[in-house]
């Protein structure tokens, strides 16, 4: 257990002073000061493009935005931020391979798989206080402009995301156990999402995959119920798992 | 007893065998120098034995206990300092020891107390900046200190003096002499002055076997050259040399080489006493060992 938090520890430190999370700090704190701010200013913007517009034709009258019209935003901004997470810890295993720092921890008999739960868990604890982070912020402002209960299934639809963003991490520590180099396992993990995403494209299948967690916005304007997302979600969060309990033992073989 | 142990060792990358067959040794409380050129395969089987590669065929027994591929227990007997050390840049270097310590479960007054010594013994005591500006040989020193912290039965240590000025490589020989007093050494090397200057035993690799093992004593004796040297006061007496000896040399105006066997220096020793002639020294010439490595490299 001490070299568990040892481990940890260094992990933490390592994010703290390579800049790591303080970009990701500032990148979700912009976002989720973002959503309600574009929100804000969209019946502005419109304002002064309405001339240009009268001129195609278009008549702009009253433009009325809403918690909705932010928390849309919220959804939306969210993939550009897992996709600058991701980017981020796709190195963390890969680095340590490269340069051999790895080498010498596993000499001095740190187990393999405390590596694989150490960085798996700051990556995911990083993920979920940096979301509800951005969530919070995003929610704040919204209830002091408007009314948050306007969006339906509000938490359950940000739990999707949340639960999404978790997979696709533990693909990418799946991944960084199989693979050397950071760019393979982007490509990976990029290629994945895609098959997942093509999969909850079948009427078929569309219930039981992670794809359906990405479909936020039926939850929030009330097409859909939470209930139907509940087989989608319990088995996301089984691949979640499964995805560490493999790396364990390809990590175990794996030649460093 | 054997501290470490290999027996019939195979590795090969592709249709290149680096290790065929390898057997070797390790007594304990020895400072075993393991020699071989450049690509014999010296890294190769030093991983093996930390089980950083899977082998082909063969055992490794580490304190009589098996190494096995991936995750081993015997890694908790062994201090390792690879080729080049890189450590976590962003800590400083007693972060860094108690990273280690805490990684092998150590007691953390105990960790304080031997990452302030060690540092002490490897020069970097005051040292309280971030790894990221060492030096090389700061690097390697860390890596001793590091290697040490655990109190390891044997220190593995790879080439630790190949990319080091004569004042770093000094250095670090002194720090593993000292080492030496509480744990076995291991080190890989090609520089042979190293290994003369404070190994007890050595093994050759070469083609992927040992081609020779034993204490520099034994090796030194077992190649004991049949060349004696002699060297004379005047170099006019030269040419009686060359003229009366077959088997001679010429060093030197004044000095010559007889590859004789060992009653034919008698023969040599009457001439000199019949003719009267001065002479500076004879000597049994003794064998480095480069001229093993040489002779060795050649079979």
């Amino acid at each position: 257990m001490k070299s568990f938090l040892a481990f940890l520890k260094k992990e933490w430190m390592e994010n703290i002073r390579s800049g790591r999370i303080t970009v990701l700090l500032i990148l979700f704190l912009i976002f989720g000061i973002m959503n309600p701010a574009i929100a804000k200013i969209t019946p502005w913007m419109m304002e002064i493009m309405a001339d240009s517009l009268l001129e195609s034709g278009m008549i702009i009258t009253e433009v009325k935005t809403t918690a909705l019209t932010s928390w849309t935003q919220f959804f939306k901004n969210i993939p550009i931020g897992l996709i600058a997470f991701v980017l981020i810890f796709s190195s963390s295993f890969t680095k340590e391979y490269q340069s051999g720092t790895l080498v010498l921890m596993l000499t001095k008999g740190l187990s393999r798989q405390k590596v694989v739960l150490a960085k798996s868990s700051i990556m995911l604890s990083l993920w979920t206080v940096f979301y509800w982070l951005c969530f919070t912020v995003t929610y704040g402002y919204n209830s002091y402009y408007w009314d948050n209960s306007i969006a339906l299934n509000l938490f359950p639809a940000a739990l999707c995301w949340w639960l999404f963003g978790l997979l696709i991490i533990c693909l990418v520590v799946l991944y960084s156990s199989i693979l050397f180099s950071s760019g393979t396992i982007l490509l990976c993990t990029g290629a994945t999402t895609i098959v997942i995403y093509i999969a909850g494209m079948f009427p078929q299948t569309k219930n039981y995959t992670p794809a359906l967690l990405m479909n936020s916005s039926a939850l929030i304007s009330g097409v859909a119920t939470a209930n139907s997302y509940t087989k989608a979600a319990i088995i996301t969060a089984a691949l979640c798992v499964i995805c560490i309990l493999i790396s364990i033992p390809i990590m175990n073989k794996k030649q460093i | 007893m054997d501290i470490l142990s290999i027996t019939n060792l195979k590795k090969s990358f592709g249709n290149k065998n680096v290790l065929c067959g390898l057997n070797l040794s390790v007594p304990e409380h020895s400072i075993f120098g393991f020699i071989g050129k450049n690509g014999a395969g010296k890294t190769t089987a030093m991983k093996a034995v930390l089980g950083l590669l899977k082998t082909d065929s063969g055992e490794i027994h580490v304190l009589g206990e098996k190494v096995a591929y991936g995750q081993t227990a015997t890694n908790k007997y062994i201090g390792y300092l690879p080729d080049v050390p890189e450590f976590y840049s962003f800590m400083t270097p007693i972060e860094y020891l108690t990273l280690c310590g805490k990684t092998c479960e150590m007691e953390k007054s105990d960790i304080k107390k031997r990452s302030i010594k060690l540092l002490e013994l490897v020069g970097l005591g005051d040292e309280h900046h971030r790894i990221k500006g060492f030096s090389r040989g700061m690097k390697q020193r860390l890596g001793i200190a590091q290697a040490l912290l655990h109190r390891p039965r044997l220190l593995i240590c790879d080439e630790p003096t190949s990319a080091l000025d004569p004042v770093g490589r000094k250095e670090i020989l002194d720090i593993l002499v000292a080492a030496s007093e509480h744990t076995t050494v291991l080190f890989s090397t090609h520089i042979l002055s190293d290994v003369e200057r404070i190994c007890t035993d050595v093994a050759f690799l070469s083609e992927g076997k040992i081609s020779l093992q034993g204490t520099v004593n034994q090796i030194k004796s077992f190649y004991s050259s049949k060349e004696f040297i002699v060297e004379t006061v005047s170099s006019e007496t030269a040419a009686h040399f060359i003229e009366s000896f077959k088997y001679i040399k010429p060093i030197q105006n004044n000095s010559f080489a007889f590859s004789v066997d060992e009653s034919e220096i008698f023969t040599v020793l009457k001439y000199i006493s019949e003719k009267q002639i001065s002479f500076q020294k004879v000597e049994r010439s003794s064998p480095s060992l480069e001229t093993v490595f040489m002779e060795v490299a050649k079979k």
